[in-house]
């Protein structure tokens, strides 16, 4: 039988102070760790959300982003009128032609001027977009300069509360609505109607960016797909909206991603060095003990699970403290530019229980490389000599 | 009856042959025993006197396995012990020894209960039979109001009763102590010494023990003295 568990929570609870310094130790690690894995993990499903599974998007083929693709008016109408588009009660098809224009607002945080993405959409657009509803104030009217903000953007940058008359592309607007995507990507940007927006910019009236469809069902996505490349006059690909946003957010979570796992790495031999330390000292101040359960007939192996298992209460505290310091993150709304569309995205930390046990199991990974050469010691102690030690 | 020749009977419990052990200071050989001999038949209670330095907790370590000799043979029960590795030895001391020790060397986070509960952890008692046994080893040393006090709320002379219950607990073959009284005031370490005569003329118990002490000493059946690593018999108190 090994030594009892008893023993080990018992021990760690007398030397409280000198294990303290291991618990916020590894405490820093996972707090820091959990909020950097958050904040991608926030701005990952900010965008993925941004997507809905029923819609698919069209850009030019080879494009990346909406920002490099072209899609004329003529070949949105054929776009419209493919397989597997819905269309509303009074039999137009559900289609949204937008154009995406990056522009510099006056962003409040930083008191200067960061890129805001400025979509230009068509009347349908929200029937498109099922998932962006207005808050405050209507929704824009064709052919007006009339913008409706996203709650973010709205609260981002300088000009764009409800009833503003912000001025860019060479005209004044006026903000008519505030929409709320519930947190998608759609929350940082500012709409306006794309034939508007088309001349403000001095663009081809029939050009536009991407087209937005929304499918009969998800399941249509392969014949939409299909009856698109079929086509001869269509040099166009089609995504699911959700694939399409999900790489748009690749790039920038991976970036924080690696980050994070760096700095928690760095931290992570710091605590682990903190973990070995207390260890170490504290079989140094029970190598009597230590000797006393091997002369009672406690075999090797158990001091060294005994040990390992004090090190894992150890830094099971201190993960247990580290996830609770980030919890407080969970919900934090931040904003940081996405490469990918040169735009600036505000986005939640979100801290999650599979985030919070990645954490929990970091902090013990560090306790038992902590904790190992320690025990291994305890358990190789002489123990004739370690039973006099005073 | 002990003897110290080699000459013992082949039935004795502790036999002890050639006993040599060597230790390496810097270049320097020290020879703490030189070819110790020595038998201790059952229920025998003998305490081994000597000057400091004279090898008699050297010896006392290697009677518990809890050191190896450099040369000779040591057996216990018919178990020649010189040649068990690290866990088998665990597991015969956790079988045959019960250790006191100077310091008591109880686990300070633990009660008394628990402290003298650990030995059973090494059988294959179950929970209730375990309660029973360490219940009648603290009524035996006296200690049965006690059973939840941890070792700082008890005296010097409690705690070395408390590992007297401890070295019982499990029933072993013999019982080592290694200077029992040597940190107690001269009333406890009375009792002390009392409890362990009980235990050897009640119970039969053999009994091991290494002391400076004369008092002490006078309680046992034979007194052994090491003198420049060698036994020497009979010479009473010192």
């Amino acid at each position: 039988m090994s030594i009892p568990l008893l023993y080990t929570i018992r021990s760690v609870r007398a030397r409280w102070a000198s294990n303290l310094i291991a618990v916020l130790g590894i405490a820093g690690v996972v707090a820091v760790f959990v909020a950097m894995m958050a904040m991608a993990r926030g701005f990952q499903r900010t965008l993925v959300e941004s997507g809905s599974p029923m819609n698919a998007i069209v850009t030019r083929g080879g494009a990346t982003t909406e920002m490099e693709s072209v899609v004329t008016l003529e070949q949105e109408k054929i776009i419209a009128d493919a397989a597997g588009v819905a269309r509303s009660a009074d039999g137009r098809p559900l289609v949204s032609g937008e154009v995406v224009v990056v522009t510099a607002f006056h962003h409040k945080r930083t008191n200067s001027d960061a890129l805001a993405q400025v979509r230009g959409v068509s009347e349908d657009a929200l029937r498109v977009h099922d998932g962006v509803h207005i808050v405050r104030g209507r929704f824009l009217r064709p052919g007006l300069a009339e913008l409706v903000a996203g709650k973010n953007a709205s609260d981002m940058y300088t000009g764009f509360q409800l009833g503003d008359t912000p001025r860019f592309g060479g005209r004044t607007w006026t903000v008519v609505g505030i929409m709320d995507s519930g947190g998608s990507a759609f929350d940082s940007e500012v709409w306006a109607d794309a034939v508007v927006l088309n001349q403000t910019y001095k663009r081809p009236a029939d050009i536009f960016s991407s087209v937005t469809v929304r499918l009969t069902s998800p399941a249509a996505f392969s014949a939409f797909k299909s009856a698109l490349s079929a086509d001869p006059r269509l040099t166009v690909q089609a995504d699911r909206e959700r694939d399409y946003y999900a790489k748009q957010s690749g790039a920038v979570s991976t970036m924080i991603r690696v980050l994070g796992f760096l700095v928690a790495f760095i931290m992570g031999i710091g605590a682990v060095f903190g973990a070995f330390n207390t260890m170490y000292s504290a079989v140094s101040a029970r190598s009597r003990e230590i000797a006393t359960l091997r002369a009672l007939g406690f075999r090797p192996g158990s001091v060294v699970l005994a040990f390992l298992a004090e090190s894992m209460v150890i830094s099971l505290a201190g993960g247990l403290l580290g996830c609770l310091a980030a919890l407080p993150f969970n919900g934090l709304t931040t904003d940081a530019l996405n490469w990918q569309t040169f735009s600036q995205l505000a986005f939640a930390f979100r801290v999650t229980p599979g985030l919070l046990a990645w954490g929990l199991a970091f902090a013990l990974f560090m306790g038992f490389w902590g904790g190992l050469l320690p025990s291994i010691r305890a358990a190789r102690l002489p123990i004739a000599t370690a039973l006099r030690e005073l | 009856m002990v003897r110290v020749d080699g000459k013992g009977n082949t039935g004795a419990l502790v036999q002890v042959r050639s006993l040599d052990k060597t230790y390496q200071r810097g270049s320097q050989e020290v020879h703490v025993l030189r070819g110790l001999n020595l038998d201790v038949e059952r229920g025998e209670f003998v305490a081994f006197m000597g000057p400091s330095g004279s090898g008699k907790t050297t010896l006392l370590n290697l009677l518990g396995g809890l050191d190896l000799p450099s040369r000779g043979s040591i057996t216990v029960d018919g178990d020649e012990i010189t040649h068990l590795s690290g866990p088998k030895l665990a597991a015969w001391r956790a079988r045959h020894v019960g250790f006191v020790f100077q310091m008591y060397n109880l686990l300070p986070v633990l009660t008394a209960f628990q402290n003298v509960e650990l030995p059973l952890l090494l059988t294959r008692l179950g929970k209730a039979d375990r309660r029973r046994h360490v219940e009648i080893a603290l009524d035996l040393v006296g200690l049965s109001d006690r059973l939840d006090h941890y070792p700082r709320q008890l005296s010097g002379g409690q705690e070395q009763r408390v590992s007297i219950a401890r070295a019982v607990v499990a029933d072993p073959t013999f019982l080592l102590c290694d200077e029992p009284t040597g940190d107690l005031d001269r009333k406890s370490a009375g009792e002390v010494m009392a409890l362990l005569e009980r235990l050897s003329a009640e119970f039969g118990k053999t009994i091991l023990m290494v002391t400076h002490d004369p008092r002490a000493a006078e309680r046992a059946g034979t007194v052994l003295h090491l003198e420049k690593g060698e036994l020497v018999e009979g010479q009473g108190g010192s």
